[in-house]
């Protein structure tokens, strides 16, 4: 597989004076890591948000690592828990420039097998996380937010077709691009514009949980139009630019950073086998 | 010791941040060296990329000392 370009974030000062909150990072390997790393090396100001102890000392770390001050707690179930987050913010900062959702669960019992057997509550809960947190996060983000604000969460293909064990976590991502569409509908006269980036698959702490994980990324390394898997730095290059004003003009849309997977039709005719692989 | 055990061992003391001589062979991740579920996880992950194999779930969810990890290792490396 070639190297991937963009292995350091490039320095400079897009970002100068905007300060945001990144959440869903989990450790170094985690997308929003990537787009947290773009963004503070233009110059971008970023708060984290992290789910329970076990994240807190991954989050920590990585957060002083590039001058992050603000690292908090945040339950996206939980309505006290959202509103504790923001006001902290507010009294912190006073406003907010952007705000990065790279949040979704699902019961990884049923990412994999078959659609069909998904049960209600799993349903509920994976569309609650996934899907519903983005709408309570935004909420509480836009009354912070000037025109110019930007709001950016994390999507992938299997919104929009079917692939292989995403099952309910694709319906979840369908309903979210469809509210980041709404989301922007609603706050275009205010100047804020919302965007997703459906992001190739890449290995990290949340894809551990997708029946055969290797096996997708050996597919799309095998068929996407570069040949290759997307990184968490081209992911974050991407999200530095929805994020910044070089995408003023940019809302409603779902980005794809998939090294051009999702052109794609059939297998290419080069790619080899992929069980003798 | 094996140059395959030495370097499982490093990963180990570096991920968890533990000291070397409590990474014995016989130390369970979980029990003895404070790893979290999550942490077991990241584990295989950096196994596999430092080793070059792969791990399937099945197998990872096996691999809870240290000397299941280097035994799964080399039985893959051949």
């Amino acid at each position: 597989m070639p190297d991937a370009p963009l292995a350091d974030a490039p320095t400079g000062t897009l970002m100068a004076g905007k300060r945001g909150l990144v959440m869903g990072v989990a450790n170094d390997r985690s997308i929003a890591w990537g787009i947290a790393r773009a963004v503070a090396a233009q110059g971008g100001e970023v708060a984290f948000s992290y789910q329970g102890e076990a994240l807190e000392k991954r989050v920590r770390p990585l957060a002083e690592s590039i001058g992050a001050r603000l690292v908090l707690p945040c339950d996206v179930t939980d309505e006290a828990s959202i509103d504790a987050l923001f006001a902290a913010l507010q009294q912190e900062w006073g406003g907010l420039d952007f705000l990065v959702h790279a949040i979704g669960f699902a019961n990884k019992d049923y990412l994999r097998g078959r659609y069909l057997d998904t049960p209600r509550d799993v349903f509920a809960q994976a569309l609650d996380i996934s899907c519903y947190s983005f709408v309570a996060v935004s909420q509480r983000a836009v009354p912070l937010m000037q025109p110019g604000g930007s709001l950016l969460t994390m999507s992938y293909l299997g919104a929009e077709r079917v692939t292989p064990h995403y099952n309910v976590m694709g319906v979840a991502k369908a309903a979210l691009e469809a509210s980041v569409r709404y989301l922007a509908a609603d706050l275009g006269t205010a100047g804020i514009r919302v965007n997703a980036i459906s992001a190739g698959p890449i290995r990290t702490l949340a894809a551990s949980g997708i029946g055969d994980f290797r096996y997708i990324l050996k597919w799309n390394q095998l068929n996407s139009p570069l040949r290759r898997n997307v990184t968490i730095e081209e992911v974050g290059g991407a999200g530095l630019y929805l994020l910044s004003d070089l995408a003023a003009g940019v809302t409603g849309e779902v980005h794809h950073v998939d090294c051009g997977y999702h052109i794609v039709g059939m297998k290419n005719p080069d790619a080899p086998d992929i069980s003798t692989v | 010791m094996s140059e395959t055990a030495e370097k499982v061992k490093k990963i180990v003391v570096e991920h968890l941040g533990v000291d070397e001589a409590k990474v014995t062979e016989d130390a369970s991740f979980i029990d003895d060296l404070g790893a979290d579920s999550l942490d077991t996880v990241e584990l295989v992950m950096a196994f596999e990329e430092a080793f070059g194999v792969e791990i399937p779930d099945d197998a990872a969810e096996k691999i809870t000392t240290v000397k299941d990890a280097i035994a799964y290792i080399e039985s893959q490396k051949g």
